[in-house]
């Protein structure tokens, strides 16, 4: 009986598709990964020298109103409760008040994270259009003036501080030459004037066809898009010479150059086809990197996206707004992350 | 004649003794990093920069904190001031030369913290294995798995501001590649012959960590730690910038960029120095990671 149990059960196993218990698995570190993110800004949270109770009731309330918010935020509890509580809200999508202006933390994220995500879509273009090529010339010519730059560009990007770059940015594009509207969105005159219906303000403009506004937008963001960019761009061009070179010294590609196949076709229809995949990996991880690389540039750029929220919050002592923002950007590096890993298990069957 | 013999020792295929071994293959390993003019370059540049940071107060022209209010924002080359004063007279030059002996520190306490951090999780993971390996891992992954400036942020925001808090926040959010290395090269030797030869003759983990694996994961930790050093200035000069790392009216350079950012469009030169050397130092460690990658790793480069 057990053993025929053990069998039925052994079978089941074997007959369950490899896709299923990889998912299953995939998805159970997911969850796990997340929890310990929430668990880490849990604990931030936890170990800040600021009494939660006394922020929101201020510090001449009775001990009794005191007492009221004290059992209301449930931190008479035992800490593995409050955390269960914590969790709960997240999964939610409840990060609390903002301590600084009493308006929920998640309706303020929503409001604030199309700006960033504008800004590092543009920057991760940006990196594409130009890295992408950089690197595969810099591997097919490889020692000659093409790669040199290229080298030259990953070791600046790697080595330049992103705030000062936007600075220096600023001073020389738009503080001398003018070719560029300065910090902010959009200049003053068009501030609200189309409606926000995705909150990012060039697909906005084009929804109400106003090219005006349009136009003063891409010249306030093409300065902070393709700082960030450059960082992208040193990453991908230094990832996508080193594909390549893997795979031009691959014999498939002699076998295409003996066929009297020509150059052009060897590379792009050879060799550039066969590290599609790694490239996509490569761009979700720099795209999560940029996330991270605008909360610096934001500031410079008086950008108002989720950096620029998260250092203000973090100025003025808005707990919730900072751990809110922090657990919104961990759960999209995370998720990212996860993405680039997936797509190269679906797509590249060696690493099934 | 005596330098010529003495290199002739190191150069030999016939090693004497274990010390004599060790220091050729040393002196071999210099040889093919002195051929790197590009790591030279970066190794000169930190030279120059400990020996500046060690001679600060002999070199610096002025005192760093003195404020002179009647001589603010002098442009470079004024006389006296090189590179000029900030918008409390206080001379550039003599706050980028103070500002070296904080960034080093930084760079140090962080460079000491993080590996050692990360050689503790990962030899003790690769070595005991099951579900000490599982859970262990996993902590590296989700710390992994966290924007490390949004976290030092969070993390700094949460202690407080100060050189300490930034330091310890860049630590906690730089070591778990250093697990990750450290795991997989314990779990290469745990399985070798001599680890098993210490096993029977009755040496218990503690010993067999720290003397027999410990050792052997400290290069490619170095590597890392080199490369890892360019990033650590940046994460450390961003939150001096923020205003979470040294307070004012401490000489850190992030700081002084961050003072310098409101006159950017009149007087440039105030943010733009401080920049430069940032940018000049993690440069320089930049160099040197891929030329010591070169030479200890050689598989690792191009």
């Amino acid at each position: 009986m057990t053993s025929a149990n053990h069998e039925g059960g052994a079978r089941q196993r074997a007959s369950l598709p490899l896709w299923v218990t990889a998912s299953i698995k995939t998805l159970g570190s997911i969850a796990v990964t997340m929890l310990g993110l929430v668990f880490i800004t849990f604990i931030i949270g936890r170990v800040m020298p600021i009494d939660p109770v006394l922020a929101i009731v201020g510090e001449r309330a009775s001990q009794s109103t005191y007492d009221a918010v004290y059992y209301q935020l449930g931190l008479d509890k035992p800490v593995i409760v409050q955390f269960g509580y914590y969790v709960w809200d997240v999964m939610r999508g409840d990060f609390g008040m903002s301590l600084l202006n009493a308006r929920p933390v998640a309706e303020d994220i929503a409001r604030v994270f199309p700006a960033t995500l504008e800004l590092a879509t543009l920057g991760v273009c940006f990196g594409i259009v130009l890295g992408v090529p950089l690197g595969v010339v810099a591997a097919v010519r490889k020692g000659s003036w093409i790669d040199q730059l290229a080298r030259v560009v990953a070791l600046v990007g790697y080595s330049m501080p992103i705030f000062w770059l936007g600075l220096m940015g600023l001073l020389v594009f738009y503080g001398i030459l003018g070719w560029v509207g300065g910090p902010g969105r959009v200049g003053i005159f068009y501030e609200d004037v189309v409606p926000s219906v995705t909150g990012m303000i060039l697909v906005d403009s084009i929804l109400d066809r106003n090219w005006t506004v349009l136009k003063d937008a891409f010249s306030h963001i093409v300065l902070p898009a393709s700082l960030l960019g450059y960082y992208s761009l040193a990453y991908i061009s230094r990832m996508t010479r080193s594909f390549m070179l893997e795979q031009m010294s691959a014999e498939y590609i002699t076998t295409a150059r003996v066929k009297g196949m020509s150059e052009w076709d060897v590379v792009w229809k050879h060799a550039f086809r066969n590290i599609r995949v790694q490239l996509i990996t490569v761009i979700a991880l720099s795209y999560a990197g940029l996330l991270e690389g605008s909360v610096l540039t934001e500031i410079i750029f008086s950008w108002p996206g989720i950096g620029s929220y998260i250092t203000t919050a973090l100025l003025s002592a808005d707990m919730n707004a900072v751990l809110g923002g922090t657990v919104v950007v961990g759960l999209i590096f995370i998720l990212l992350n996860i993405f680039s890993d997936l797509l190269y298990k679906v797509f590249d069957p060696r690493a099934r | 004649m005596a330098e010529q013999t003495l290199r002739q020792w190191l150069l030999t295929d016939t090693p004497t003794s274990r010390r004599h071994a060790k220091l050729s293959a040393l002196y071999q390993g210099w040889l093919s990093f002195r051929g790197n003019t590009m790591a030279m370059i970066g190794l000169w540049i930190l030279v120059a920069l400990v020996a500046i940071a060690a001679a600060a107060p002999l070199i610096s022209p002025h005192d760093p904190f003195v404020q002179d209010l009647g001589n603010r924002l002098a442009p470079l080359g004024t006389d006296g001031h090189i590179l000029g004063t900030d918008s409390l007279g206080r001379d550039i030059l003599s706050r980028l030369i103070y500002g070296s002996r904080i960034t080093l520190y930084i760079v140090a306490l962080v460079a000491l913290i993080a590996p050692i951090a990360g050689l503790l999780v990962g030899t003790v993971s690769g070595y005991v294995g099951g579900w000490v390996d599982v859970v262990l891992m996993r902590i590296t992954d989700i710390f992994l798995a966290f924007p490390r400036l949004v976290l030092a942020l969070a993390f700094v925001a949460a202690l407080g501001a100060g050189i300490e808090n930034a330091v310890l926040a860049i630590s906690l959010t730089a070591w778990p590649p250093y697990a990750r290395i450290a795991r997989a090269e314990t779990l290469t030797i745990r399985s070798a012959d001599y680890i098993s030869a210490i096993q029977l003759q009755g040496a218990g983990a503690m010993r067999i960590i720290t003397r027999h694996i410990w050792p052997l994961c400290i290069s490619s930790l170095i590597v890392r730690v080199t490369l890892d050093m360019a990033g650590i200035i940046l994460a450390a000069a961003g939150l001096g910038f923020l205003g979470l790392g040294a307070q004012p009216p401490s000489p850190e350079w992030g700081a002084m960029i961050s003072e310098g950012r409101r006159f950017i469009l009149d007087h440039w030169w105030v943010a733009t120095m401080p920049g430069l050397a940032i940018f000049t130092v993690s440069l320089a460690f930049n160099l040197l990671g891929d030329g010591l990658r070169d030479v200890l790793d050689p598989k690792g480069g191009e």
